[in-house]
């Protein structure tokens, strides 16, 4: 393990060094700020406090600006490297190429948490703390930030998957890309237009349960806004949790099955890679 | 090849339909000095990659430190290797230490090792500046210490010399020196004739993917069947004297005093006596070997033999 946590600890200081960390935590804890501030004034006399309201807001950024941090960390980590001519020196010190990938990633993730954590930290500190903030919002606070980290690491596996699989650093940035447009926009748009096509003849809610853990965004909203009453109440999502039958006990090893496959099939392929 | 610190048998590597490394066998014994010399892409570096386990052969067998790459005593194995490829390639933003620390860390080797191989490179005053403020030689200096991190028991040289100052060279030159005195197998390609004729134990010349000829310097020389340069220098007025005496051999006179001829190596002998047979005539007789360079035309060059060679065991 020394080896994974010597990679980790390398890709961080990269991060440091070229900035990524900075700019990633600067742009979540601006645009979180903003949404704090901004998001949470109409609430007025609703009865929820003002940390519950940035919990929703925060949670619909995450679900496009988390992915897109993670793809953008991850997209080139293995196909750039492979360019750059650091790979083969690097596979020549006595580490196997999945720890290789494992280190990487571990690194990535890290760069991703610390982000997160320091750019929601600062708006959930300003919203939660001028006006006590109630243990639930707190609570649905840390799960929101838990599963957005989950949210990052899902997209810095499938960014570490497209750098095994591509030949070139240009073609891994299409296609990242690509698959942001997909599991961000596109495939809400598309399961939308099957439902009212279908109406309800061959989408049967089962079938839909199902379609809703094929993307990870999906699976990031259930956890993170069906997962409390009050967000729930306030983010229009509070029957969807029970209408989808998903408790955190399904969702969460959903998000880490989101995780660990696109990583491990990244570890196979990137063995077999000729360099 | 038993004990060998690198042992290539029948190995073939193709891309499609192009072998780039066709049926080569080579051994590299502990603490020998072996250059890999050939034009680029004649197979050299697709030869180190092998050697590496970067690459997989299509044929034939690789062991390299007793062990096949990719098998499961390949991991350690790799603690006794160093490596430094062609154009080496650091993260810019990293300082020279933490680069060497970085590496150092994967081969469980300490602080003070890594400090120690930057004073080695002379890049202990640079350490703490980061690699994007480098020069090429420093860089490829920095190359030069990782790859020696750890007294390896097998270091691959993939043009190391590229952008060093002749100092540098010397300086690289006379580590492999040392480092091979202490045991360690070196297998270098280079395109620097005279550096590898002085700095290498064998030689071994590919072709087209193949291992057109492996020997020492002087053995290469002698199979080569090249031509000896034999310079006579007369007296002034002596050279149109000297050249009727030799009459009959392919001679060029350089000028009234000087003549140069060429002859097969088993022929020099018999030829100078004639030479000094002309007595007082004959100021010095200079004898001048076929050059690495000749050789080099000989079996690697586009008009060489395509012929291939199976190398004996070191």
């Amino acid at each position: 393990m020394t080896a994974v946590a010597a990679i980790a600890g390398h890709e961080v200081l990269a991060g440091i060094r070229n900035r990524w960390m900075l700019a990633a935590t600067l742009l979540l804890g601006v645009l979180a700020l903003t949404l704090a501030f901004v998001g949470s004034t109409p609430a007025g006399p609703v009865a929820a406090s003002r940390l519950a309201i940035t919990v929703v807001s925060l949670s619909s950024l995450s679900v496009f600006l988390v992915p897109l941090i993670g793809l953008l960390v991850s997209y080139d980590t293995l196909v750039g490297e492979i360019e750059r001519g650091t790979m083969p020196l690097l596979m020549t010190h006595p580490v196997t190429r999945l720890r290789i990938v494992l280190g990487k990633f571990a690194g990535q993730v890290t760069i991703l948490a610390i982000a997160t954590v320091a750019g929601f930290g600062v708006a959930a500190l300003a919203t939660g703390l001028g006006d006590g903030g109630d243990a639930e919002a707190w609570r649905a606070f840390g799960i929101m930030v838990g599963s957005s980290i989950l949210l990052g690491a899902a997209f810095i596996a499938l960014g570490t998957l497209i750098s095994a699989v591509v030949a070139e650093r240009g073609t891994a940035a299409g296609v990242s890309a690509a698959v942001w447009l997909v599991f961000v926009v596109l495939f809400d748009m598309a399961l939308l237009a099957v439902l009212v096509a279908d109406e309800g003849q061959v989408v049967s809610g089962d079938l839909f349960r199902v379609l809703l853990l094929l993307n990870p965004t999906d699976v990031y909203r259930m956890l993170t806004l069906a997962g409390s009453e009050t967000v729930g109440a306030l983010s229009g999502m509070a029957g969807v949790s029970a209408e989808a039958a998903f408790g955190h006990a399904l969702l969460f090893p959903v998000m880490v099955l989101w995780v660990a496959v696109p990583l491990g099939l990244a570890g196979l392929l990137f063995g077999r890679k000729e360099l | 090849m038993e004990g060998a610190a690198l042992a290539l048998e029948a190995v073939t590597k193709a891309y499609g339909r192009h072998a780039a490394v066709d049926g080569v066998t080579l051994g590299l014994a502990p603490g020998e000095r072996l250059a890999l010399l050939g034009h680029n892409g004649a197979g050299k570096t697709t030869l180190l990659k092998l050697a590496l386990g970067l690459t997989r052969a299509n044929g034939g067998t690789v062991t390299t430190l007793g062990c096949a790459p990719g098998s499961p005593a390949w991991t350690a194995a790799k603690r006794e290797i160093g490596f430094l490829p062609e154009s080496v390639a650091f993260l810019g933003s990293m300082t020279g230490r933490e680069t060497i620390r970085f590496y150092g860390r994967l081969k469980s080797v300490g602080r003070p090792a890594c400090e120690q191989a930057l004073a080695h490179v002379g890049l202990a005053g640079a350490a703490g500046k980061r690699v994007k403020t480098y020069s090429k030689g420093m860089r490829q200096r920095l190359g030069f210490a990782q790859a020696i991190l750890g007294a390896p028991r097998l270091l691959v040289l993939d043009e190391p010399t590229g952008g060093l100052d002749p100092e540098s060279r010397q300086s690289f030159h006379e580590t492999l020196q040392v480092l091979a005195g202490q045991g360690t197998a070196i297998i270098l390609s280079s395109h620097v004739l005279t550096e590898v004729e002085a700095g290498t134990d064998r030689i071994a010349i590919m072709r087209e993917g193949r291992l057109a000829a492996c020997g020492t310097a002087d053995e290469l020389k002698r199979r080569a069947g090249l031509a000896v340069t034999i310079r006579v220098a007369v007296r002034p007025g002596g050279g149109a004297r000297l050249a009727s005496a030799l009459a009959g051999r392919s001679s060029e006179r350089i000028n009234d005093h000087a003549v140069e001829l060429r002859c097969d190596a088993g022929e020099k002998r018999a030829l100078i006596e004639r030479i000094l047979s002309l007595g007082d005539e004959v100021e010095d007789i200079e004898i001048v070997p076929p050059g690495l360079d000749a050789v080099y035309a000989r079996f690697g060059g586009s008009g060489g033999s395509g012929g291939s060679e199976r190398e004996s065991a070191p």
